[in-house]
Parts: C-alpha cells; structure tokens; sequence
C-alpha cells in the first residue's frame, strides 16, 4: 500500500479502536476483541511503512493549511518511524496484559479506559509523523487530555490531586513555554518544518539560543526534565497498564522524542555544537539523571520508584541531544527504544504483584520471588536492561551515549553515566533480591507458585525476552538511525 | 455624488447596508403589535435569520478589501447619515447577526423555563431592539448615529438583564448598576463627541478623520479622545471600568447572557478601535501616549482578572470574570500597534465571541436541569449531560488557547505580535496569564466529571433546541482552529485598512450606495 495511506491508517485505526470502545461499551468482549484487531493492524501498518521506505525521509503530505506557512503535514523520517513502531508495536502487548490487569482487578469503567487508551496512542503515532513542528505541538496536547481520564480513573481524592499535578505541569509549561518558543521559532525562520540541519541558523545568536532552547527544554514537561518532573511519580496514582505503556512508552517517550526532534531539526546539532547553547541543559541532564535515581531509592512504593527511574533514564536521552554530537543523538534515539522495552517490563512486573497479591510497597514483597518466579525473573532482566548490563538492550544505548560524551569532549559525562548506573543497581536489584532471599516475615511456609493470571504474567515475559533480542539487534537500530545525524550512508 | 442619487433601478442587494439593521428594528414593534406567544418566537428568529444573511452577504463583498457606503435616504454625507461598511466591522456584523441567530433557537426553551409567560413577547421585541443597538453601532459611519444606536441597545439590555428578577430577585440591582454605568459610559462618549463636533462642526467619522488632521495639536481633540476612549472603556468592561460585568451577566437570564457576553462588549471594542484609528490618526494615539496606559490596562486585567476567575464557585460568574481577562487580550493586541497586533484584537473578538457563547448557552443547560450554577449544585452533571459537559470541555479549551481550537489562532497571532515588536518578555506574559484560564477551566471541568452527580437534579440531557446551538458554537470553536481563511484573512483585511489611519477611510468606495 501507498505510504500516504498507511501512515493515516496508523493514526486512524487507533481513533477507530477509541470510537469502538465508546460505541460497544456494554459489550465486553466484543469491544476488547476489536481493540485488538485495531492495536495488531496499526502496528502491521506500521511494520508495512517501515519496509516501503526503510530508513529514508519522505516527503511531507500536507492534511491543510491553518495559515500561510503553518500546515498540519506529515512524513516518514527514521526517528519518528522507530517512535511509532515501539508505541504502535507495544500498544498489542499491553492491551492484552491491560485486559487480563482490569478484568481480574475488577476495575471499573473499562469502556472508558480502553477508549482514552486509544485515543493516546492515536494522538501518539500523530506525534511520530509530524512533519513540522505545529503539528507535532498539536498531537502534543491532544496526548495530554486523552491520558488526564487515565490518570484520573480511580476517582479517589488521591486520584484526582494526581491528576490535577499531571494535567496542570503538562498543559502548564507547554502552553506558557514550548508554545512561546513555537511562535517565537516561527516569527524568527518563518517556518516549522522539520529539517535536517536545522531552520534556525543564522537566524538567532547569542544569549537569545540558550534562552528560546531553555524554553523548549522546560516546555517540553513530558520529557521530565528537573524541575519539571513531579507529574510523573504524581501519576502513578494511575492503573498499572497506564503506567506502563503511557508512563513507559508513549507520553513520556513522546516528550523526550519532541526533544530530540528539537534539537536535531529546529535547532540543528552543528548550530548546537557551535553555539554551546545546549552546554547548560547537558549539565542539567546529568544532575537530573544523579539526583532522580538519589531520590528512586528512597522510594518504598514500587511504582514511584519505578518513575523517579524513569526521571532519570529520560534525561539519558536529554543529555544525548544537549551533547550535540552524532554519537550523542544516535545514543538517544536508540534509548528511546530500549529504555521503553525495559521499563514496559519492569512496570508490567509491578502490576503483576498488585494483581496477585494486591502489595505495592517495596518493603512488603519479602519473599514474593519463590511465589512468583517468572514475574521476579521478567523484573530482573528488565532491571539489568534498565542498569545497562549485557547482553540486554540497554548497554548499548549507553555505550553509544558515552561514546557521543568523549566525541563532545566532556568525560565527565562519561562519570555520570557510569554512577547513574550504580545507582540503578543500588536501586532495582534490592527488590529482586528481596524477593527471592528474604523470607516473608509474617508468612513463614511458601505457599508454593502462585503467579497472576495469564494474561497479566506473559506479557512481561515476552517484554523482557526483547529485552535479549534487541542486544543482538542493536547494530540494526543504529543504522536505521544513522540519516538522523546528517550522515549519508 | 448627486448624479449618482439619481439611479433608479436599485436592487435588493444595494440596500443591504440598511436592511442590516431595518429588518430587526421593524421585528421589534411588530412582535409587540402582534401581541402573540406563539408568532413572538417565530418573528425575532426569521428577523435574525435574515439579518445574519444580509451580513454574510456584505462581508462576502468586503472581506478582501474596500468598502461600501450608503446614504440614508439618499442625503449624500456628511450632512446625511452614512452606513459605512468595511472588513472590520463586516467581521463584527457576522459575529452578532451570527451568535443573535444561533442563540435564539436555544432561548426558547430557556427562556420559557426561566422567566414567566406573560414577559415572552416583550422579550423578544427587546431582544430584537438589543440586536438593532449593536448592529447599528458597528455599522454607521456617523459619529452620533453611533450613540444612537448605542442607547438603544443599552437601555434594551437593562431590560434583559432585569427579565433575571423571576429568577434571583438581584438581577434588579445588578441591572441598576449597568444602567447606572452604561449610561456614565455613554455621557462620556457624547461629551466626547461634542467636543470633536465642536472643533470640526461634522458628524460624519471620514469628514470628522479629515478635519481632526487638520487642527493639529488641538486640546480640545485630545480630551474628546479621552472621553470616547474612557466611554467605550466602560462599555467594553475595560480593567478598572469593569464593575457592572459580573453581577450583570450573572443574574440576566442564561440566553440573555450568552447573546451580551459574545456581542455587546466586542461592539465597543470595534468602535474605540474605529475611532482611535480611522477618525484619529495611529500618530496621534501614539502622541497622546494611549497604547501604553491601555497596554497597561489589559496586562493588569490579564492577571488579576483571571486570578479572581481561579476562585469562583459560580460557573457563570467565573466566565464573567474570564470575560473581563479576555477583554484584555483585545486591548493588548490594540496597544502592540502592529499589523499582528490589530490581527489579534479583530480575530479574537471574533474567535472569543463564538467561544463564550458556547459556553454560557452550556450554562443555560445546565441551569434547566439543576436550577443553579453553583460548582457544587452542578457537580457530576458531565455524567449526566455528556453533550453539554463535552461542550464544556471543548469551550474551556478555546479558552485556554489549546492548539486545534479558535482561542489558539488568536493568540498566536497575539504572541507573534509580541515578538514582533521585540517584547519577548511579553510573550511570556500571555502565555503565563494562559496557566491561570488552565486553572480556572480545569476546576469546572472537574466539578463536572469528578464528582458523583447531585441528586437533587434533573438526570437528563438538555433538549435538543439547547444542544444544537451549543454544538453549533463549540463546532466552530473547532472549525475556526483549523479553518482561518474567514477569520484570520477578514481580521488583516481589517487591520491593514485600520493601520492606514483615515487614508483607509478616505479612498474611493467600492461601491457606493444610497
């Protein structure tokens, strides 16, 4: 099929699934079942895209005009493809472990839920194949208000006040900054495309380059940069599939994407590198990696401690891009799909020990590995993914980061990374270990295995078996993004 | 221009102009002659169908540029009265034809549930006075024809904001003030006048432009400006001349409010942007120092009014307050005096007179199935009422500004004016005074959804005659966001013609007609 199509295809199927949900919302199975009809051929769309052009750039196909010079238009490029294939492609996993997480915890308003859903992933994939920068700040919004009834769907006091923080940093600093430094790039190079090199050369100097990228950067709260971090562990309130795919995947990956984005085709790595504009942002990136995962382990709840890691692993990909080298970005791009896969695990594993055994505390879960042996081992290759360990995916996008770090010069960067690593240890390991060493105190006989159900405990099986596979696979990735740095193959 | 006064054969269409304001203005007395429940309803609505086709025509004629003008009776001006049509006000004529048309259908039922039968007809011969005020206000090109007019939709709307007095006896007092007011506002706009016609001895806005040109440095010019500004000021609730707003649309019956919010004020607005740049000179408002005192104005109401907005628990009185804040965009993007700038103030009056209207008719909704506006008495009612709620959302969000709505047009090109002018620290202004219209949405959006719906209402979606003109105002809300060729093209016609001072009054008419 036409790559045109498809590319409506991928967003249209997900909005499809949305109306679908609304539409059969009395008839379960029904609704599920074509969710996921939709969900696996929105990622065979996606899969179809990849092999029409590969890793090459198409050419923009514009929906309309708002006003001259401003269109909502969409193309392939590699980044964005990479970003549509993890969301689109972990969108089937995490539905299916959504149904078995809803139904068996007997949570309400599952129509609703699988709707917004969608919906997320719909204004997701928009993200993806944004051609210029006005309608990926389109798709943007849209992402935060489809997932504000996610977060908020418990309906508890507590629920609520997590999603009043979520919505209002979200919407807040887009609005006040990233949309100001949208116009602003506007009224300097009169366009928004997206283009290699960049727009803004020549067009801006000085102080005002630092000035108009901090408003990107700290615009940009979805990619959860210090200070602008608190709606992510303010969002655990969620259900654990949410967490896992929207605070994994799809929203936050969304904001450390549009960073990348930013920085290599408004900005321009070269005009980056030779205006040291980004040198301060790298800066705040390592302090935000340090002092993230300093917080995550003081955190007992799993899931809060899972997003301050999260805090922490984005800011690898802010800190690949505020290097302004081809190494730098390469290294980002390529975490954005192996932190996801790792971190998709790691949360599906904590939903898994809700289900079964309704225990969200760290502290609870003495034990709970002997009770629930392929949930703990799923968490422990997720965890060392995470870490940056071989053979798991996450090595190499570490490598790759360090690499860009001696390219640009600042081997401190290179410390950084290595202690952000310790920390994951001190972190992630301990809950393992608790889990399979420690007796439970209160409970001393091991009742035997007793995992979630099926439907709850595969689907991180089958994540962290990527996990493996993406090692091995690493070298593809980077070539796939290699036209990102401007290199010719 | 008397050889031309001596065409016959004038079509329908060359007397569009009058027809504009006649045909509502001949609606009014007849609903009262009538004297008939049943054919009240049916008169103003066809009245108001046809006023909105004579301004979709005109702006049809004008949007690209040029202008009409018509003689009353055939008395060539300055000494007889002029209609002069252009792109600004054709704008602001579709905007209140528009919203009048659109609001009527909804005020059926509303107006059947909230104010007593034997007051219906004489409701809507009012209403239709109130539509002839403001239609003639923007479209005459006559200085005191302007506070004609200007009288008879005020002293119409003390009477429709009273017609609240069945419902909250305050809308008596509320009403007292605004006459109390209004009428301050408009003796200062006549003093005003005075003192130009004194100076100039013509009426007619392109003569007077002319004459004023003329004089020079001229005191007696300068504190007529002041007084047309401090009056129209008053009109258009401009920070601190603001105080009869909130009580006013909040005890006026929720149709009555729906129909003032999006028109009455953006009638003023378009008249001080009239008369600052066609009959004054851009110099000459830039020498007496006006767009720094009003820059001023509109920033402080920005914040303070939308802070006040953040702490309603009245669902009406919250928009009134976010009213008076976006009032204030308006008159910053006058006080930017940049091609954008004027863009800003012509599209958002526009884009925010659909947006509010959405809303309040979503309030009168509201108010028929739980007889109040109250956070806590309409809790939970988004449940209940998913249309209504969602038009909520959507409204709200052309409140903020989110991309894909009208409000996000209008202030881009608020905040590209911003830049343009090298005010940077400007731009970030709006868009923090943006965070609070993000607070004070979110707490009614989540008054509306979080909470279990109040049983001492009526479960029910609206009727169908209140939905369909809600969803007809919060789909072009959304329309409007995507689609800018009508708003935003009218708006820099408008701008441009504006910015040209009286040269953009002086040229020759592309049609003329009487």
């Amino acid at each position: 099929m036409d790559t045109n199509t498809l590319i409506f295809l991928a967003m249209l199927l997900p909005t499809l699934a949305m109306f679908g949900n609304m539409g059969f919302h009395n008839k379960p199975d029904l609704r599920d079942g074509f969710t996921f009809i939709c969900a696996v051929l929105t990622f065979t769309s996606v899969v179809a895209i990849l092999s029409n052009v590969g890793n090459a750039t198409t050419e923009e196909i514009s929906l309309f005009e708002v006003f001259p010079g401003l269109d909502i238009a969409f193309n392939v490029e590699p980044l964005g493809l990479l970003f549509a294939l993890v969301a689109s492609g972990l969108w089937i996993v995490t539905h299916v472990y959504g149904l078995g997480y809803m139904r068996s915890n007997n949570e309400s308003h599952h129509a609703r839920f699988f709707a917004c859903f969608s919906g997320a992933i719909a204004s997701a994939i928009g993200i993806a194949f944004a051609a210029n920068m006005f309608t990926l700040f389109l798709f943007y919004e849209i992402l935060t208000i489809s997932t504000y009834p996610l977060v908020a769907h418990k309906g508890t006091p507590e629920a609520i006040r997590g999603a009043r923080i979520y919505l209002g940093v979200l919407i807040g600093s887009s609005i006040a900054l990233q949309l100001t430094a949208v116009i602003w790039t506007y009224t300097l190079a009169g366009t928004l495309d997206f283009t290699q090199g960049g727009i803004l050369e020549g067009k801006v100097s000085g102080v005002l380059v630092p000035i108009l990228l901090g408003l990107y950067a700290f615009g940009i709260g979805k990619a959860a940069l210090m200070p602008f971090h608190k709606w992510l562990p303010a969002a655990m309130v969620a259900p654990t599939p949410v967490s896992a795919l929207l605070h994994a995947v799809a929203v936050v990956k969304a904001g450390v994407f549009t960073m990348l984005k930013v920085g290599i085709y408004i900005f321009g790595i070269d005009f980056l590198a030779e205006t040291g504009a980004s040198e301060w942002l790298m800066w705040l990136a390592a302090y935000s990696i340090i002092a993230a995962s300093v917080i995550a382990m003081q955190q007992d709840n799993l899931k809060k401690r899972l997003a301050y890691s999260t805090v922490s692993q984005l800011s690898y990909i802010t800190l690949g891009m505020a290097l302004a080298t081809q190494m730098g970005v390469l290294g980002g791009g390529m975490h954005i799909a192996m932190h996801a896969v790792g971190k998709i695990t790691l949360f599906m594993c904590a939903g898994a020990i809700y289900v079964a055994t309704h225990k969200t505390e760290i502290s609870q879960m003495q034990g709970l590995g002997r009770v629930m042996p392929i949930t703990f081992a799923a968490f422990l290759i997720g965890a060392l993914s995470i870490i940056g360990l071989p053979p798991l995916g996450g090595s190499w996008s570490k490598w790759l980061l360090m690499v860009g770090a001696a390219d640009a010069g600042h081997q401190i960067m290179i410390g950084v990374l290595m202690l952000s690593s310790l920390l994951n240890v001190a972190y992630l390991l301990p809950i393992v270990g608790r889990g399979f060493f420690l007796k439970d105190a209160t409970n001393n006989a091991v009742v035997g295995i007793r995992e979630a159900p099926l439907l709850v405990w595969l689907p991180p099986a089958l994540t962290a078996v990527g996990c493996v596979i993406m090692f091995f696979y690493a070298g593809h990735i980077q070539a796939f993004l290699m036209p990102i740095t401007g290199v010719v193959r | 221009m008397s050889s031309e006064a001596q065409h016959v054969a004038l079509s329908l269409q060359d007397h569009l102009p009058v027809l504009q304001v006649l045909i509502p203005f001949l609606a009014g007395p007849l609903i009262v002659l009538l004297g008939s429940r049943t054919l009240a309803w049916p008169v103003a609505f066809i009245a108001s169908f046809a006023a909105f086709v004579c301004s979709g025509l005109l702006l049809s004629q004008v949007m690209n540029g040029g202008f009409i003008s018509y003689h009353i009776g055939g008395w060539a001006p300055p000494l007889g009265i002029e209609y002069r049509v252009d792109a600004a006000n054709a704008l602001v004529l579709l905007l209140i034809s528009g919203i009048s048309t659109v609001v009527l259908p909804f005020a059926k039922p509303s107006v059947a549930d909230e104010i007593p039968q034997r007051h219906h007809t004489l409701f809507y011969a009012t209403f239709m006075l109130c539509l002839t005020g403001l239609l003639g206000v923007v479209i005459t090109g006559d200085a005191f024809n302007v506070f004609v007019f200007l009288e008879i939709s005020s002293l119409s709307t003390y009477v429709l904001v009273a017609k609240g007095a069945s419902k909250d006896r305050r809308a008596l007092s509320a009403a007292y003030d605004y006459l109390i007011m209004g009428t301050i506002g408009a003796t200062f706009f006549v003093i005003g006048l005075g003192l130009l016609y004194m100076a100039t001895g013509t009426l007619n806005m392109a003569d007077m432009a002319d004459r004023i040109a003329a004089l020079g440095t001229n005191r007696t010019v300068q504190a007529g400006f002041a007084f047309i500004i401090i009056g129209m000021g008053l009109k258009a609730a401009m920070f601190p001349l603001h105080h009869w707003l909130p009580n006013a649309y909040n005890y006026a019956p929720s149709a009555v409010t729906a129909f003032l919010a999006a028109t009455a004020t953006k009638a003023a607005i378009y008249v001080m942007l009239r008369f600052m740049f066609s009959v004054f000179q851009p110099d000459f408002v830039l020498d007496m120092g006006a767009t720094w005192i009003i820059g001023l104005l509109a920033v402080i109401a920005m914040f303070v009014a939308s802070f006040i907005a953040v702490f309603q628990n009245n669902f009406k009185r919250m928009l009134a307050y976010s009213s008076i804040a976006q009032i204030g965009y308006m008159l910053l993007g006058i006080s930017m005096f940049n091609l954008n700038g004027l863009t800003a103030t012509m599209v958002h009056l526009f884009n925010h007179g659909i947006t509010k209207a959405a809303l309040f008719m979503a309030v009168g909704a509201l108010v028929l199935r739980t007889g109040t506006t109250f956070y806590d008495r309409i809790a939970g009612m988004g449940r209940v009422m998913p249309f209504t709620g969602a038009a909520v959302v959507v409204g709200g969000l052309s409140l903020i500004g989110v991309p894909g709505t009208a409000g996000f047009i209008s202030k881009w090109v608020l905040v590209q004016a911003a830049f343009d002018n090298g005010w940077w620290w400007m731009a970030l202004a709006i868009m923090a005074s943006s965070l609070l219209a993000v607070i004070y949405v979110w707490r009614i959006v989540e008054a509306l959804y979080l909470h279990a719906p109040n049983p001492e209402a009526e479960h029910q979606e609206a009727p169908l005659m209140m939905l369909g003109p809600i969803w007809i105002m919060a789909g072009a809300c959304v329309w409007f966001g995507f689609d800018t060729e009508l708003t935003l093209g009218t708006a820099r016609t408008a701008a441009e013609a504006l910015l040209a001072g009286s040269a953009g009054m002086a040229e020759i008419p592309t049609a003329a007609m009487h």
